[in-house]
């Protein structure tokens, strides 16, 4: 179906990542977003608070980001479709939230712009470390969507992807912005309402007394029901049956974690974002992703013109890890280089999608500016000799 | 596992217990232990419910981590069982996307004081318009009788195991402080008393708060030699002195010392929702798209 005209603000625009993340949001149905100050994410819900008046929805700013992050999930039963933003240190609270989100199968969009860590670390400056943390952040076994923007403009595209995203498959979807990106002010052009497709979430067609609320087809995700239907649905955190009821038991856990996992990984093809330039035929492949792809892209073009058959692929999902496009390409180079803001979280993915075919080099980068586009052009230099 | 059969069902005769339809008849037994009081406040919110004339459709219960936390699993409501602590943030979600729900939260002292305090406070100063029960027994019963932030001086926990010498809360008294719209205190002896006050409670617009006193005779009861539910609740007979609108300050609770029972707040506040309603009506003029006030947007 086609975007609400009320939350989509047709133009072209100059604004930074974070304002276009937010109208992003509005733009794919977003109406309850609950945050928390902090730096460098706040003009996300600040844009929010002063639109969503306008638009019809409620902007709360909560106590914590603890609370920011269970009261979108509160509104995601009442049937609006949400989202909570925060950078690091906030993204460590809400973890106990993701695995909330992940076994109640609600969906909801945490947006995350990225600085430097670990703890306060560097408030205003940019990191990609949290990458590994939204994957695997949370106690237990789950699964996850992380989308990692480059631009603004994609900061507006890629968050009705993730909305809708988190409607059809009902996971917690990570927007993974950083600094950088957040704050770097660009074009964005938002289409008309009617040329943006969005998501409606899964709702039953069954009536009270025949719907289950974890009940599923083939494709793994149960329909969904808001409170206030007459349908008197119980939801926990514990491990359930198809009921919704507590089930502590060893076979209705496999049930239940399986599922949860392989209503992404049965669908992990379908799920692959990548932007391929020049990879078919190259000796070396940079593996990039958010603001460190634009700078890699200056390394790769440099590496081109010094005559070294040089590919680049940019992740925009991360997660699910696009293995098998990676595992394919391994048969054919030298090498990956993988540079990235963190001491070398996603090359240890292309590491083991490689499978020991083509090594993975990494180029880590602590954090607090981007890399120097030299640093990636020297380990593509290497690489390729 | 043996299943237990109704009451009527053994007697061979039909008894229309008036708490059943608000039962998930299919998760009987609960967990509770015999002579644990959160049973009989359960009882007393399916009356209240019933008195209250609200549409059962229109009511959805949240619970946090707890014995108490159980609850929501138990009504035949729209019921969310959600993580420790954090009932209060899930309601204030649930209750701000739909506001014609009537937002109930039903916990334990340990969940909504000590890891979910700092909700507490903020929730009751915003006069978020949800109903929070707290049944406090002192104590946290499903890991085995540690220390809670209500825990009178004196007693014996596992983890305060020559006696508690931490000050507790007067839950009443943080509640008014932080604006809470009504507050009451009943025990489960005073069963008429806590219905009307949850009626009440269930009626009124804003951040209501009851606090139901209960017993744990599993663990804080036996640990301090205080008896079986039946002690305890013989003790609350004995002891309580009802003082409706009494000053909040005065009814904290020393180890079975009197208790202060009664409605000590009853007062008008604007609610969040209102509040952002007027405002932005006021500065916004009609760019505002008002919130929940049956516009169709739900």
């Amino acid at each position: 179906m086609h975007a609400d005209p009320r939350g989509v603000l047709t133009g072209t625009h100059f604004i930074d990542g974070d304002h276009a993340a937010c109208e992003g949001a509005l733009a794919a149905g977003c109406r309850f977003v609950a945050g928390y100050p902090i730096t460098p994410s706040t003009e996300v819900v600040e844009r929010f608070a002063s639109r969503i008046p306008m638009v019809g929805g409620v902007f709360i700013q909560m106590e914590d980001e603890i609370a920011s992050s269970i009261a979108i999930q509160g509104a995601a039963w009442a049937g609006k479709k949400v989202m909570t933003v925060t950078s690091g240190p906030g993204l460590s609270l809400m973890m106990e939230h993701v695995g909330l989100a992940a076994i109640t199968e609600t969906p909801c969009v945490f947006v995350d712009v990225q600085r430097g860590g670990p703890s306060t670390g560097l408030p205003t400056l940019p990191g990609q470390a949290d990458m590994m943390q939204v994957k695997w952040g949370s106690h237990g076994d789950y699964e996850v969507i992380a989308l990692c923007p480059n631009s603004p403009q994609e900061c507006f595209d890629l968050m009705i992807t993730a909305f809708n995203l988190a409607e059809t498959y009902r996971v917690p979807v990570f927007f993974m912005m950083d600094e950088v990106v957040g704050h770097m002010t660009e074009r964005v052009v938002i289409p008309p309402a009617e040329q943006i497709e969005v998501v409606e979430r899964r709702w039953t067609a069954k009536k009270p007394g025949e719907y289950r609320p974890y009940e599923t087809d083939d494709s793994l995700v149960p329909e969904m029901v808001k409170a206030g239907d007459g349908y008197r649905i119980h939801i926990t955190g514990l491990t359930h049956d198809e009921r919704g009821y507590p089930a502590m038991n060893a076979k209705a856990q496999d049930a239940l974690v399986r599922r949860i996992r392989d209503k992404i990984r049965n669908n992990a093809d379908k799920l692959v974002d990548v932007r391929m330039d020049g990879v078919e035929g190259a000796e070396v492949i940079v593996v990039s992703y958010g603001i460190t792809s634009r700078v890699a892209g200056a390394a790769v073009a440099e590496a081109r013109r010094r005559g070294v058959k040089v590919g680049h692929l940019r992740l925009v999902i991360v997660w699910p890890f696009p293995s098998r496009v990676i595992a394919r390409l391994a048969g054919s180079v030298k090498a990956f280089v993988v540079p990235e803001l963190n001491m070398g979280q996603m090359v240890l993915e292309v590491e083991r999608a490689a499978c020991g075919k083509a090594p993975a080099i990494s180029v880590p980068h602590a954090g607090g500016t981007v890399h120097e586009p030299e640093v990636i052009l020297e380990r593509i230099l290497e690489a390729a000799r | 596992m043996s299943a237990i059969e109704p009451l009527g069902f053994r007697l061979g005769v039909d008894i229309d217990n008036p708490v059943m339809p608000y039962l998930r008849q299919d998760r009987i037994p609960h967990i509770w232990c015999p002579g644990c009081g959160i049973g009989t406040t359960v009882n007393c919110f399916a009356r209240a419910l019933t008195e209250s004339g609200l549409d059962l459709n229109q009511v959805a219960i949240v619970s946090g981590i707890g014995c108490t936390g159980r609850v929501a699993g138990y009504l035949n409501l729209d019921s969310f069982h959600t993580t420790h602590g954090r009932a209060i943030p899930f309601a204030t979600g649930l209750k701000l996307a739909n506001p014609k729900l009537k937002v109930v939260v039903y916990s334990g002292d340990g969940d909504l004081f000590a890891i979910g305090g700092n909700h507490f406070v903020h929730a009751a100063r915003r006069n978020m318009d949800i109903m929070v029960v707290c049944v406090n027994n002192f104590t946290y019963g499903m890991t085995g009788g540690q220390v809670a932030p209500t825990t009178p001086l004196g007693p014996t926990q596992t983890t305060m195991p020559y006696g508690n010498f931490e000050n507790p809360f007067n839950l009443p008294f943080l509640a008014d402080a932080c604006g809470a719209v009504y507050v009451a205190r009943w025990t489960v002896y005073h069963v008429k008393q806590l219905t009307r006050a949850m009626k009440e409670g269930l009626n009124k617009k804003g951040f209501v708060f009851i606090e139901a006193l209960s017993p744990c005779p599993t663990l804080y009861s036996r640990r301090n030699r205080l008896g079986d539910g039946v002690d305890q609740v013989k003790y609350y007979r004995e002891k309580s002195i009802t003082k409706n609108d009494a000053d909040t300050k005065d009814v904290g609770l020393g180890f079975q010392s009197d208790i202060i029972v009664g409605k000590f707040v009853d007062r008008e506040r604007p609610t969040w929702l209102d509040a952002m309603n007027d405002h932005f009506g006021k500065v916004l003029g009609d760019r505002y798209q008002p919130w929940g006030v049956s516009d169709g947007q739900d």
